[in-house]
């Protein structure tokens, strides 16, 4: 019993181990560039969570002073997220891109057939 | 006045050139713009070391919030010596992008490649310069997106999937980098970099603590190419443009290090990473594993950036191994070494940009005889290879003295032999493309080549000289690397 309480009290950290893995499961073992890339997201997203979970406290309210209130949740993680969001989204237009370029230079956006292309040269 | 803002200025003058030159859209105004800035911040990191040597640490408080609730730039020894090696090769290498770009890359991209260049620049120099571990990240992807758009620009379609498989594990090692930030930032509710080492005594043995130590070293080792984590680095550094290849060959890994650095010694403490953990005997296996792997593989190469490629790897694994050794002449050798691999390889691929703008090709049967056609050219190949393998009078014999002491201090006289086991195979692949160069008749391709004009010619023969010279006067590299390294071993507590 305690060990699945253990378990439940954890769920947020389950759900973020679930997502990295599975993003960077789908990086690895897919072949199509595009799958590649959403795999890719979705293990940046999965850091998303890890920063903005802990940030939330029981019984905590907005960092706004006031005398009604003692808990705070932390605003930080909110903002860090924000920019790794930013990241993100530039991290998979450049990444789209490249993959735009390489389909009208190779005709094709599936690894194992552009190796082949180049090992025919 | 304006010197209590070099700091910052460090950072913000090529984040403004960039956008400068995105504006301009004309290949020749942003080169010179590009060209401004790139020279301006040597004079900036070069002051800036003089101060820290003379005064110790400068800290910046961005914006006026001070530490460690605001970002802080702090400037130490270790990491002013980074900002005066990337700077100064930034700027090096700038007078030479000129007709090197113009040849290679499409008249209407040519003003995107300078504004890349400027932005990577300001990544690099903001990694080492701030310490904010999330800013560090901010840092490092700006600095790796512009690195991958630099690649791209290659003109072989290969660089196009040469950039997008450095972006798929380049993301995948800032991403590592952040998950280690993240547990860091929960454990301790700093991101100050001097602030976390100040907490995590107390809870170093915790678990999150040592996850956050393997994310961030596994991410990190990712962006500095530590074998085997380094296989996106030959790919993209034979088929991006030739300045490009000068350019992060001579900085990205460096200053990935130099973050690797910083986590290992200042924040997490010698005494927790190199002796209550195995980091040692892991750095030491990998860094012998590079040093032989990648140059045996690139003795097979036929295409000699990409030769000299997997001899980066292979020199990433001495600098590796200085840090594994942890103890104060090691370390010095090993970031000497960082310096003097820097100049040495930067010099090598500027020579095979020349050749590459005089006959369109750096395949190895091409350059039959070219020696001949291209005496001053391959004559600096020449003396920088001599660096690269390590021969007395050069740089690199600096280094690897400097290494060799500090594996005999540790008592491991074996790896003494290693190294020397080492340079013996960088003697056959440099000696292959002498060989060719300087003892054939003159080919095909060779025939109408001819050295490259001074604008191309001159910067090459710089890093040229700063070989051999900082092989004969090593005092001053030495000299701020015994400072670095003894400053990361007392840590920042």
């Amino acid at each position: 019993m305690d060990f699945l309480h253990e378990i439940a009290a954890h769920y947020n950290h389950w759900i973020t181990i679930f997502l990295m893995v599975s993003g960077l499961y789908i990086v690895v073992a897919r072949g199509n560039m595009v799958k590649k890339l959403v795999g890719l997201s979705l293990f940046q997203t999965s850091v998303y969570l890890l920063y903005i979970s802990p940030g939330k406290i029981l019984g905590g309210t907005a960092p706004i002073i006031s005398d009604q209130f003692e808990v705070y949740s932390n605003p930080l993680p909110h903002v860090l997220i924000l920019t790794a969001i930013v990241v993100g989204v530039a991290t998979l237009a450049l990444g789209l891109a490249l993959v735009v370029r390489i389909n009208e230079a190779y005709g094709t956006i599936e690894e194992d057939e552009i190796f082949a292309e180049d090992e025919d040269e | 006045m304006i010197s209590t803002h070099l700091p910052v200025l460090q950072v913000v003058l090529p984040l403004l050139g960039a956008v400068l030159c995105a504006m301009l859209h004309r290949g020749n105004w942003a080169w010179a713009v590009a060209l401004v800035v790139s020279w301006t911040m040597p004079f900036i990191a070069g002051s800036l070391l003089l101060q820290v040597v003379a005064d110790g640490p400068i800290s910046y408080a961005i914006g006026g919030w001070s530490p460690p609730w605001g970002i802080e730039y702090r400037v130490d020894v270790v990491n002013a010596f980074v900002l005066v090696l990337v700077s100064s090769v930034g700027a090096v290498i700038m007078p030479y992008a000129r007709l090197s770009v113009a040849s290679e890359i499409a008249p209407e991209r040519q003003a995107w490649f300078y504004a890349m260049y400027l932005l990577c620049l300001c990544g690099l120099l903001g990694i080492t310069i701030t310490d904010d571990a999330f800013n560090a990240f901010v840092f490092l992807e700006i600095s790796s997106l512009s690195a991958y758009v630099l690649i791209a620009l290659g003109r072989d379609r290969r660089a196009l999937l040469a950039a997008y498989q450095y972006l798929i594990l380049g993301t995948i090692g800032a991403t590592f980098y952040v998950i280690g930030v993240g547990l860091l930032y929960t454990m301790t509710g700093t991101l100050n970099l001097v602030d976390i080492a100040g907490r995590i005594d107390a809870i170093e043995t915790t678990r999150p603590i040592l996850a956050a130590l393997a994310f961030l070293t596994v991410g990190i080792s990712l962006k500095l190419a530590l074998f085997p984590l380094h296989v996106w680095l030959p790919n993209a550094y034979a088929y991006a443009p030739s300045v490009a290849t000068a350019f992060l060959a001579a900085t990205a890994t460096k200053v990935a290090i130099y973050l690797l650095l910083r986590f290992f010694f200042s924040v997490f403490g010698v005494g927790f990473v190199f002796d209550t953990l195995p980091v040692t005997t892991i750095f030491l296996a990998l860094s012998v594993a590079a040093m032989f792997g990648a140059s045996i593989v690139a003795v097979f190469q036929d295409d000699v950036k990409r030769m000299l490629a997997y001899s980066s790897v292979a020199q990433i694994g001495y600098i590796t191994l200085g840090i594994a050794l942890a103890n104060q002449t090691g370390l010095t050798g090993g970031i000497v070494h960082l310096f003097n691999h820097a100049i040495m390889k930067s010099a090598l691929f500027l020579v095979l940009g020349a050749v590459f703008y005089r006959i369109g090709s750096v395949k190895i049967q091409e350059l039959a005889g070219i020696g001949y056609r291209m005496p001053i050219t391959m004559g600096a190949f020449v003396i920088a290879g001599l660096g690269i393998i390590g021969t007395p009078g050069t740089a690199g014999f600096i280094s690897k003295w400097y290494l060799a002491l500090g594996a005999l201090e540790a008592g491991d006289w074996w790896i003494v032999f290693l190294l020397v086991g080492s340079s013996v195979i960088s003697i056959l692949y440099i000696g292959r493309v002498v060989e060719v160069v300087w003892f054939r008749p003159v080919g095909e391709a060779a025939k109408a080549a001819s050295d490259p004009p001074n604008s191309m010619m001159i910067p090459a023969l710089v890093l040229v000289a700063a070989t051999v010279y900082f092989g004969i006067d090593a005092d001053l590299t030495v000299g701020v690397a015994a400072q670095a390294a003894q400053t990361l071993l007392e840590g920042l507590k």
